[in-house]
């Protein structure tokens, strides 16, 4: 092993048991109510059920740390990119009073976390939205590391997998936000050129600037149930024509209905689904 | 309006929605010898939002593409106030593809409130329209101009400007979304988009200082003598390019165009 191998080794291991640490912290409540039902459930409770409302069957939403673990093989993620952070490139008033809260609150710099790690063996680079900062908004430093992680893809010749859930581009951000569809769309688009495999996991929600760029660019395109997927939002696509939505509309079965997506894959299943895709892709890649 | 007037932010909101402005047709008329206009998605439809057509600049082929307002009330209904359909964005990717395998450039005049936020536009797959667009766009093989020519708002407006060269006309606007959307999300209160207009920076001249765009074309005849002057330099330096070379180069140009407004 090289020393440089062995020292990111011993950084991630570091970064890992931070996190963990942070998971159990003294901060985190541990009785937690379903946004849904209002059903009240223990944080053990959940994590065994994967977040998942035991009355109502709604998702609770994840934070990127229990997503990679609940996906990833335990201890196979090595995050890259870590401490990549956003300016304040319009001087937006309040900006970074606002960011530095969230990065104490998340324990993040921003709200993408990406790296290389396995699931069910089989290495990936692998991205997650977390709609904890700031609606998973994509900013300067998102749009980076999302490129950066598609040209690490490339390079490692390693299938992508992206977890998605935004409410598209960030408005603090204003154009330097847009430019991001452009950059991630682009850096994208050249990793599947050069055969590369990319899976677009849409979660609630995926929409506007997101939803409008990379995130729907996958070779395969999943989504969780009832996930709100879509351009507009619909309260802005209500007020346009005038009249209320039809029930159902933008959730990922309607998705699935109109062509727009390939599955639907239920939070527990989603490891496996993954490990049979990515086994697949690889044998008909050997041969 | 003289092109002398300073305006201010809100303004320049105004005048770039002001229907008298030059619009798509006084573009191709004024620029072009000719212009064969190309219709249809080979899917679904057309959409008459979305212009696109063969046309001829100073004897050379080139595909023009680009929104299309109305002047009036009736033509506003018929070309759905510029807010363009994924049927309109498909069509623009036919077309790109096109100029790509004849190797002519693609010339993009963009002005619109935004991408039309509908029901059928939704589940014909607006996300995806705007997303295959800016992908295509981005890996073109021919030479790409995009003119801001009034609103450019939202990824509705970006599906067609990931260019070689993003101009903007002096009082255009280029946004992340209309002020009264950003107003509404960010306060909660569509009337304060005056306000927004200051912090959101859409202005041409504040996009250049940015680097967000690369040039600024004065209003009026002036402008449309200049623009003329600058799409023929543009397209002879641009042409010097291997065609490899020049998908490489616009990659590059959006892939470091935030001028590392992050840190590591």
């Amino acid at each position: 092993m090289k020393l440089d191998e062995i020292f990111h080794k011993k950084k991630s291991r570091l970064s890992t048991l931070k996190s963990r640490r942070i998971a159990t912290g003294a901060n985190h409540k541990r009785i937690l109510e379903c946004s849904q039902c209002a059903a009240q459930a223990e944080r053990e409770e959940l994590e065994q059920n994967h977040w998942i409302c035991k009355n109502c069957g709604a998702y609770f939403a994840l934070d990127a740390q229990t997503r990679i673990e609940m996906v990833c093989d335990e201890g196979s993620f090595h995050e890259m990119n870590r401490m990549m952070a956003t300016g304040n490139p319009l001087a937006f008033p309040d900006y970074e009073k606002k960011l530095k809260n969230l990065r104490k609150k998340n324990k993040t710099m921003d709200a993408f976390t990406c790296g290389i790690a396995k699931i069910e063996g089989i290495a990936v680079a692998i991205g997650v939205l977390d709609s904890h900062f700031l609606m998973g908004s994509m900013g300067t430093a998102v749009g980076e590391k999302i490129a950066r992680l598609a040209e690490k893809a490339g390079k490692k010749n390693l299938p992508l997998v992206i977890f998605s859930a935004s409410g598209g581009a960030r408005m603090q951000e204003g154009l330097f936000s847009l430019m991001q569809m452009s950059k991630t769309a682009a850096a994208i688009h050249r990793f599947r050129e050069d055969g590369g495999l990319f899976v677009s996991f849409l979660t609630h929600p995926t929409t506007g600037g997101v939803s409008a760029s990379y995130a729907s660019l996958g070779d395969i395109m999943l989504a969780e149930p009832d996930a709100l997927i879509g351009f507009a939002g619909p309260r802005v696509i209500e007020q346009t024509i005038g009249r209320k939505l039809p029930e159902g509309f933008q959730r990922a079965e309607f998705l699935l209905e109109h062509g727009m997506i390939d599955d639907i894959v239920k939070r527990e299943e989603i490891r496996t689904y993954l490990g049979r895709i990515l086994k697949m892709y690889r044998k008909g890649k050997q041969s | 309006m003289s092109t002398k007037t300073i305006l201010s932010p809100y303004e320049t909101v105004q005048e770039a929605r002001n229907p008298k402005r030059n619009g798509i047709a006084e573009y191709i008329g004024e620029l072009f010898d000719d212009f064969v206009e190309l219709h249809g998605d080979r899917l679904f439809r057309d959409d008459p939002s979305l212009v696109g057509g063969m046309a001829s600049f100073h004897g050379k082929t080139v595909m023009v593409i680009g929104h299309r307002k109305g002047k009036n009330t009736k033509e506003n209904i018929e070309y759905n106030f510029g807010m363009t359909s994924p049927e309109g964005y498909r069509k623009g990717i036919r077309l790109m593809k096109m100029a790509e395998k004849f190797g002519w450039p693609v010339i993009t005049f963009v002005d619109t409130p935004g991408a039309y936020p509908g029901l059928e536009a939704e589940s014909n797959g607006q996300s995806n329209a705007i997303a295959q667009s800016i992908a295509c766009m981005s890996a073109l093989k021919v030479p790409v101009i995009s003119i801001i020519t009034g609103e450019g708002n939202s990824g509705g407006a970006l599906a067609i400007a990931t260019a070689d060269c993003v101009w903007m006309l002096e009082h255009a606007i280029y946004a992340i979304l209309s002020p009264e959307g950003f107003a509404s999300i960010m306060w909660k209160d569509a009337s304060r988009a005056p306000e927004a207009c200051e912090i959101m920076k859409i202005t041409a001249k504040e996009l250049k200082e940015f680097g967000l765009i690369d040039d600024i074309i004065p209003e009026g005849d002036k402008g449309m003598k200049q623009l003329d002057a600058m799409i023929g330099k543009a397209l002879k330096r641009l042409e010097k390019n291997t065609p490899e070379q020049l998908a490489l180069n616009r990659y590059e140009k959006f892939r470091n165009l935030d001028g590392r407004c992050w840190s590591l």
